[in-house]
C-alpha cells in the first residue's frame, strides 16, 4: 500500500512520544485554566468598573494580554529561556516546554474567559445584587455557573491549540508526537512514522473536541 | 415604610445629559400595595431601582424601614438589600440552577444550614403552587411559573418589602390574573408591603391600595386608587384610565344628541355596598325625571365594587337639579358632564 512498511516502526518510540505529548498537554492545559481564568474574571470585572482608574487599569491588562497572543509560539519558546530554565530548571524536555506553552495559551484562555462571561444575562446578575450578594458571591455563584458551557467551550479550545503547540515544541527538543514526526518525517524520510504520530495527533484532538462539546452540551440549559 | 426624598437621577456625562427623575417625593405605608403606572420612558424602572439602590440616585434619599440606604456601606447595603426582595419583568432566574436552588440562592448567601433551606424553600413552593417542579430547570417552565420562582426567591429571606419591575408586562392576561392574586395573598398573609411599577391600569384597579402616576420623571398625582380611578385630575391618568376603558366614541355620540333646557347629561359613580342598591330608579320616582343611560360600567376596584353610569335626565330644569341634590345626599358622586 502506498510502499509504506510499518513493520520497521519502532512502537515503543511511538508510545513514549505519545505519553510525553499528553504530559505535555495535561500540565499546560491544568495551568492555563488557573492563571488564565481568574485574569479573564479581572478583564471582565475591571472593564464594568465606575472607577476609571480600575479601567484604566483595564486598557494595561488587556494590552499585555493582547500582546502575549499576537507573539508566534515558537518566538515565545526561545525568547523565554532564561525565564524557562529559572523556573524549571531546564529549557529543554518536556519539563522546558511547560512555561512557554502555560504563557502563550494562558493570555489566549483569559480571553475567552471574558467572552463566555459577557455571554451572562445582565439581568441575572442584576437579580444577585438586588439579593445582597457580594462581589466574590456573584463571581462564585453566578457568573461562574451561568457561563459554564461557554467556559467548557473556551477550555476545549485552548486544550486544541496546546496540541498544535506541544507539536512545535519540537523545535526546542521538546519531545513529544510533534518531534517524532519532524525529526522521522523531515530529517529522515521515515514516512510511515510522520504519518503515525500525525494521525495520532487528529485522534487526539478528536477526541478532545467531542468530549469538549459534551460537556458543553450537558451543562447547558438555555 | 420607604420615603424618598427630592430623589433625583441624571444619565450621561454632563452636556448630553438625561434627567430620568427631577426632585421626586414619595412616600409609601407598611403593608400597602404601592402601585406607580406611567408610560414608557417616564422614569419607573429607574424609581423603583433606586428604592433598593440599583441604580444610586444623582441626588436626594432613599429611606426603608427607617434606614437611609444612601448613606450605607458596601457591606450594610448588601445587608439591607436582603430585607427588600425584587422581581423582574424577565424573571432573571439563574439558567443553570434549578427551580429549588433558584428559591435556595437568598439562603445560601448568608449561609443557612441544609435543613432551614430544605424546610424554607418547600414551604415557598408550596406557597407558589410549584412543589412538583423542584427539579426543573427555568427553561422548561412557562412564563408564569418563572415568574412564580421569582416570587417564591424573593420571599426567600423574608423580606418586609416587594419591589416588582413590570412583573406581570411579560404575561398573558390570564397568568396575568393569577400572578396579581398572588402578590394579594402574599400582601394579606405576611402583612408585606408591596410596590409596582406598570404601563397598564388594570394592574393597578386589580390589587392596588394606591397609586402614583409618574410623568417626565415627577409625580403628576397619586391618592387612593378609587379616587384617581374614578376621578382623574392629571391628563396622563384620564388617559390611562380612558384605554382601560376604552369606549370614548361612542359616548361622545350620545353626547351629541338633542339638547336644550329640559335635558342633562351627568355622570354618576356608585362606590362600595351603593353600587347594588337601587337608589337612582328610587328617586327619579320621585322626582319624577326621566333618564336615559348613554353609558355604564360595573366593576371592582381591588375589592371594592364600584359602578359608573352615565345617564341623559329629561325634566323640568328644577326637577333634575332636585334630582342630583338627592343623589348627592345619598352619598354617591354626581358630575354633570354636558
Ligand atoms: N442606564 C441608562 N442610561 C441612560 N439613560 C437611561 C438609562 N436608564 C434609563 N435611562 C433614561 O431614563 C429615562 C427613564 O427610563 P426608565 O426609568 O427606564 O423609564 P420606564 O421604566 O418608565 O420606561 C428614559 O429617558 C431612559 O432613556
Ligand atoms: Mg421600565
Amino acid at each position: 500500500m502506498l510502499g509504506l512498511d510499518f513493520s520497521q516502526v519502532d512502537w515503543n518510540e511511538i508510545g513514549t512520544a505519545t505519553l510525553d505529548t499528553l504530559r505535555m498537554l495535561g500540565a499546560s492545559a491544568l495551568f492555563s485554566f488557573i492563571i488564565g481564568l481568574p485574569i479573564g474574571v479581572l478583564l471582565y470585572m475591571a472593564a464594568r468598573s465606575t472607577s476609571g482608574f480600575v479601567r484604566f487599569g483595564y486598557s494595561i491588562l488587556s494590552f499585555i494580554v493582547n500582546i502575549l497572543r499576537s507573539v508566534p509560539f515558537i518566538i515565545l519558546i526561545v525568547a523565554m529561556i532564561p525565564i524557562t530554565k529559572s523556573i524549571v530548571g531546564v529549557s529543554y524536555g518536556v519539563l522546558g516546554t511547560i512555561p512557554p506553552l502555560v504563557v502563550g495559551a494562558a493570555p489566549f484562555f483569559a480571553r475567552l474567559v471574558e467572552t463566555a462571561l459577557n455571554e451572562v444575562d445582565k439581568g441575572v446578575i442584576e437579580a444577585a445584587h438586588a439579593m445582597g450578594s457580594s462581589t466574590s458571591q456573584i463571581v462564585w455563584r453566578v457568573l461562574l455557573p451561568e457561563a459554564r458551557p461557554g467556559l467548557l467551550a473556551g477550555m476545549t479550545i485552548t486544550i486544541v491549540t496546546l496540541v498544535s503547540y506541544t507539536a512545535m515544541s519540537g523545535q526546542v527538543g521538546g519531545g513529544g508526537l510533534g518531534d517524532l514526526a519532524i525529526k522521522y518525517g523531515y530529517y529522515r524520510y521515515e514516512t510511515e512514522i510522520m504519518i503515525l504520530a500525525v494521525v495520532l495527533m487528529i485522534v487526539l484532538v478528536q477526541l478532545l473536541q467531542m468530549a469538549g462539546d459534551r460537556l458543553v452540551r450537558h451543562f447547558t440549559r438555555k | 415604610m420607604i420615603e424618598l426624598k427630592q430623589l433625583t437621577k441624571q444619565y450621561g456625562k454632563a452636556g448630553r445629559m438625561t434627567t430620568a427623575l427631577s426632585g421626586l417625593n414619595l412616600s409609601i405605608e407598611k403593608g400597602e400595595i404601592f402601585g406607580v403606572i406611567g408610560h414608557s420612558g417616564a422614569g419607573k424602572s429607574t424609581l423603583i431601582r433606586c428604592m433598593n439602590l440599583l441604580e444610586r440616585p444623582t441626588s436626594g434619599e432613599v429611606w426603608v424601614g427607617g434606614v437611609n440606604l444612601t448613606s450605607l456601606g458596601k457591606k450594610q447595603l448588601q445587608a439591607e438589600r436582603r430585607k427588600i426582595g425584587m422581581i423582574f419583568q424577565h424573571f432573571n432566574l439563574l439558567s443553570s440552577a434549578t427551580v429549588y436552588d433558584n428559591i435556595a440562592f437568598p439562603l445560601r448567601l448568608i449561609k443557612t444550614s441544609k435543613a432551614d433551606i430544605e424546610r424554607k424553600v418547600s414551604e415557598l413552593l408550596n406557597l407558589v403552587g410549584l412543589a412538583e417542579h423542584r427539579d426543573k430547570y427555568p427553561s422548561q417552565l412557562s412564563g408564569g411559573q418563572k415568574q412564580r420562582v421569582g416570587i417564591a426567591r424573593a420571599l426567600a429571606s423574608d423580606p418586609e418589602v416587594l419591589l416588582c419591575d413590570e412583573a406581570t408586562s411579560a404575561l398573558d392576561p390570564q397568568t396575568t390574573d393569577s400572578i396579581l392574586r398572588l402578590l394579594l395573598d402574599i400582601n394579606k398573609k405576611f402583612n408585606l408591603t408591596i410596590v409596582l411599577i406598570t404601563h397598564e391600569m388594570h394592574v393597578i384597579q386589580s390589587i392596588c391600595d394606591r397609586v402614583a402616576v409618574i410623568h417626565q420623571g415627577g409625580i403628576v398625582e397619586q391618592g387612593p386608587v378609587t379616587e384617581v380611578f374614578l376621578k382623574p385630575k392629571h391628563e396622563v391618568t384620564r388617559e390611562f384610565i380612558r384605554q382601560e376603558m376604552d369606549n370614548g366614541d361612542a359616548l361622545r355620540l350620545a353626547l351629541q344628541g338633542q339638547d336644550g333646557s329640559s335635558s342633562q347629561a351627568v355622570q354618576i359613580t356608585f362606590l362600595g355596598s351603593k353600587t347594588y342598591e337601587s337608589i337612582l330608579s328610587h328617586t327619579v320616582h320621585e322626582t319624577g325625571v326621566n333618564f336615559a343611560i348613554l353609558q355604564g360600567t360595573i366593576s371592582t376596584i381591588k375589592e371594592t365594587p364600584y359602578g359608573q353610569l352615565i345617564v341623559r335626565f329629561e325634566g323640568s330644569k328644577g326637577a333634575i337639579e332636585d334630582t342630583i341634590r338627592r343623589l348627592l345626599d345619598q352619598g354617591l358622586d354626581v358630575e354633570v358632564i354636558h
